[in-house]
């Protein structure tokens, strides 16, 4: 048998069978034996950061990923270390977590539900990623945190403003840090009878997605019980960018108040058709009419230009605000890329720490040890004051501004000016409330 | 083999091969190598590779053999995930109710559909049916609300009410798709040093179905009424005045073409129970077309490869990011590696969109059958290196 015959059958058998010999004792060593989904064993461990990077909310993305790699650096222990200086939990040390050096991997949630699972089932499957964070829609939040639950890694939620997300929608792996509908409506309230008093007809334009939808009926329910009247109430999809047509209607409604239920690209929009159709000059039932944004930004600001000078609306946190953790998180934003942080930069940052931290108190990254250590947790030193993760539905609760546009602004990054700053007890509501009713956290799960 | 000519059957089992294959094929760099940004070998991309691939098979009996470009395939495929999940929320987390609920209700879509399209032909059809898969986004997004969940998307929760089955596991969980117990995600992973490659079960299920797909659309291509098919394509008024109607073949292959995109949406919903308007825009109908395109037009492996390329590039491309590229070019010096990552930023990660576009136009420029075509020539060229045969012609499937 010296004739030596390769024949394309013969050579794949071998390769096959060798392959098989080579593999076979690994096989048991395989990581079945992981107590919980992508245990890192190696010196590093990876987190996932899955953010909008195209369509209407990339400006938020882009800034929340600038938050994430400060957030990294800082863990590993370079650059100032920012609001780990002023955080009241002391388990982090800059060295990783864990001693582990951390690492990271984007994704692009392109505002699409489908694509924002797949981006971060490559970054669980893939690159073997131990938690995803990021973003900026609470459809896609609220998709990416049923998928965790199922994976067995913890999702860290960005940017999701949906009471849906932390209500009927909330999972045992799924933590957010950000306010949500609810409170932004409990804090705009008494300002808003303040500014605008109890005799008021509101014209609602709602973003058509589940974000939309809660923060429209949180507003209604709000200013409902002020007195107010709610005309009509008209949903505009996602994905649209001229609201010429949504905006004309409102003239002849009989409304004094139009309340823009919109984000990011959107809201931008479709505050500049509003202001392009006179509507803040007008005068309806004798008196002047009135547009709130109950959902605001600086990003969003910049955006709509002089159109949002003296607009209302609520925040989760503010780089103007004075406390130590904001002050130092601002300076070292500021140092890396040269201008203040929004406010979903920060929400992204504390999450990103926050996780670090609970990990480091517990141990582990174990999503059940991690998430023992999240729930009731009680801290201050990141921006928001003191601040609590609370057990029964996974959302924090902490102070909420009430923010309107700067009438004269003093430079391009103060065009947001604070009004009030709403404490915490006022925005607290049960987790049985009737608008985060029908949901439950399940138990967690640790995946394999 | 199987009713097959031989050049058919060598066909099918290079297909069949590549994909059972796949874990190996597509993970050739070891883990934690600088490479490894270009694996695809994990279960998720794997199996969108297959699904797509189910997708454009389809469309390619509509497209490629009859001429009629649909621009509203996309419906199926929604159509088909919608009717899954709604099997896994009240009948059973078995994806076999859900897969053959999924390829009836949109073949039932599609006969409606196509019967009111297939009155038109050329521009008119296409817009006819872009029309269609737009309104049925639309109801989808917003009217249907309490049926398809608008844009949030359709999920499997915590109290359906499931008939065949729990609403949960015994720790509380959301049960997870199977087939008769064995769970679509479980996978099997083989560290061969420092590789690792991912078996997974539905990957496997996907890739079954897939091979049975390219079976019957090899057998249709071959049938007498594919030749039909091709001769509606060539010059439909010469087959009308030869007494022969063309209808009920043209309405058999939408419905066919229908039914493959149900079975896909099926599939990607069992594979990963969600289902989101988004999956209808017209957008995700003009992929199926590029994939068609891409790959190669009237021809039976094209298809499969033009959605393997899109969904590598969708899912490769735009993970690389600037901190990837520096660590590659971190060996030249700063002032040349800031330069080259400047050149190449708008390429890479959120700008995958225009690597693609890019591509897509040389493709379509210098290579006008596709993919397909581009083999053909490297074979041709290689055959001529050997020894000067003579040049063997290649017939496109048209």
């Amino acid at each position: 048998m010296s004739t030596s015959n390769f024949t394309r059958r013969g050579v794949l058998k071998t390769g096959v069978v060798a392959g098989a010999g080579l593999a076979l004792p690994t096989i048991f060593t395989a990581s079945s034996a992981a107590a919980f989904t992508n245990e890192p064993t190696g010196s590093s461990v990876t987190l996932g950061f899955n953010v909008p990077q195209t369509g209407p909310y990339a400006d938020e993305g882009l800034d929340e990923l600038r938050a994430f790699e400060l957030a990294v650096q800082h863990l590993n222990g370079e650059g100032d270390a920012g609001m780990m200086n002023t955080f009241s939990s002391k388990a982090l040390k800059g060295n990783g977590i864990l001693g582990k050096k951390v690492e990271f991997v984007t994704g692009d949630t392109q505002t699409k539900s489908d694509a924002a699972r797949a981006s971060a089932k490559s970054m669980i499957e893939k690159d073997k990623a131990v938690m995803i964070s990021g973003g900026s829609s609470s459809g896609v939040a609220v998709a990416v945190q049923g998928l965790c639950q199922e994976a067995g890694v913890i999702f860290m939620a960005g940017l999701t403003h949906s009471n849906d997300t932390t209500g009927k929608d909330k999972k045992a792996n799924g933590f957010r840090h950000f306010f949500n509908a609810y409170m932004s409506a409990a804090a705009l309230a008494p300002v808003l009878q303040k500014l605008y008093g109890s005799e008021r007809a509101a014209y609602h334009l709602t973003a058509d997605y589940t974000w939309g939808w809660t923060q429209q009926a949180s507003i209604q329910a709000a200013t409902e019980a002020l007195g107010w009247k709610t005309v009509n109430n008209v949903l505009t999809p996602l994905a649209q960018t001229d609201f010429s047509s949504y905006i004309a209607p409102v003239l002849n409604s009989g409304a004094d108040v139009l309340v823009l239920n919109h984000y990011g690209g959107n809201m931008v929009n479709s505050l500049t058709n509003a202001v392009q159709f006179g509507l803040r000059d007008k005068q309806v039932n004798g008196k002047n009419f009135e547009i709130i944004v109950p959902l605001y930004s600086e990003l969003m600001a910049k955006g709509a230009g002089a159109n949002i000078k003296g607009i209302v609306g609520s925040q989760n946190w503010d780089w103007k605000l004075q406390d130590e953790g904001t002050k130092a998180f601002v300076k070292s934003f500021g140092e890396k890329y040269g201008f203040p942080p929004s406010q979903a930069a920060q929400t992204c940052y504390a999450q990103t720490i926050l996780y670090a931290d609970a990990v480091e108190r517990a141990g582990s990254f174990n999503p059940c040890a991690v998430a023992e250590a999240l729930e009731g947790f009680e801290f201050d030193g990141l921006g928001n004051g003191a601040t609590t993760y609370r057990k029964e539905d996974h959302q924090c609760f902490k102070d909420v501004l009430v923010v309107r546009g700067a009438m004269t602004p003093e430079s391009e990054f103060h065009l947001v000016e604070i009004v009030e700053v709403t404490p915490m007890a006022q925005v607290t509501y049960d987790p049985e409330h009737p608008m985060f009713a029908g949901g439950q956290l399940g138990a967690c799960n640790p995946g394999a | 083999m199987f009713g097959l000519d031989r050049k058919d059957a060598s066909l099918l089992i290079v297909v069949a091969a590549l994909t059972l294959l796949a874990p190996f094929i597509l993970n050739p760099f070891p883990e934690g190598s600088s490479l490894a940004q270009f694996n695809a070998g994990y279960p998720d991309l794997m199996q969108r590779f297959v699904i797509f691939g189910i997708f454009a098979i389809g469309f390619n009996i509509l497209f490629g053999l009859t001429g009629y470009l649909s621009f509203g395939h996309a419906a199926f495929l929604g159509v088909g995930s919608y009717s899954a999940v709604w099997m896994f929320k009240l009948l059973s987390m078995n994806v076999i109710p859900a897969i053959i609920l999924a390829v009836i209700v949109s073949g039932l879509f599609a006969v409606v559909i196509g019967y009111v399209s297939l009155r038109r032909s050329g521009i008119y059809f296409s817009i006819l049916t872009l029309a269609f898969a737009q309104m049925s986004f639309a109801l989808a997004y917003s009217v249907l609300t309490p049926i398809t969940n608008g844009e949030t998307g359709l999920q499997i929760t915590l109290n359906d009410p499931r008939i065949l089955g729990v609403s949960q596991t015994a720790q509380g969980g959301i049960p997870v798709t199977n087939i008769f117990g064995l769970e679509m995600r479980s996978t099997y992973q083989l560290d061969v040093g420092p590789w690792l490659f991912q078996f997974n079960a539905g990957y496997y299920l996907c890739a079954a179905i897939m091979l049975v797909a390219f079976y019957v659309a090899i057998r249709i291509f071959r049938s007498p009424f594919g030749l039909t098919l091709r001769a509606v394509k060539s010059n439909q008024q010469r087959l009308n005045y030869t007494g022969m109607n063309a209808k009920p073949y043209t309405l058999a292959a939408f419905v066919i073409s229908g039914m493959y995109a149900g079975l896909a949406g099926g599939l990607m919903a069992s594979m990963d129970p969600l289902a989101g308007a988004e999956r209808m825009q017209w957008t995700a109908s003009g992929e199926v077309v590029l994939m068609t395109i891409l790959g190669g037009a009237g021809t039976l492996i094209g298809p499969i490869l033009g959605a393997g390329f899109i969904k590598y590039f969708e899912n490769i491309f735009s993970k690389i990011n600037d901190n990837v590229l520096h660590g590659w070019f971190s060996f030249l010096p700063d002032g040349l590696e800031n330069f080259i990552v400047g050149i190449l930023h708008p390429f890479i990660g959120k700008g995958w969109h225009l690597t693609l576009g890019i591509l897509f136009m040389l493709v379509v420029i210098f290579l006008p059958g596709g993919l397909v075509e581009g083999g053909q020539r490297i074979a041709r060229w290689m055959k001529r290196g050997k020894a000067s045969k003579s040049s063997q012609n290649t017939n496109p499937a048209e």
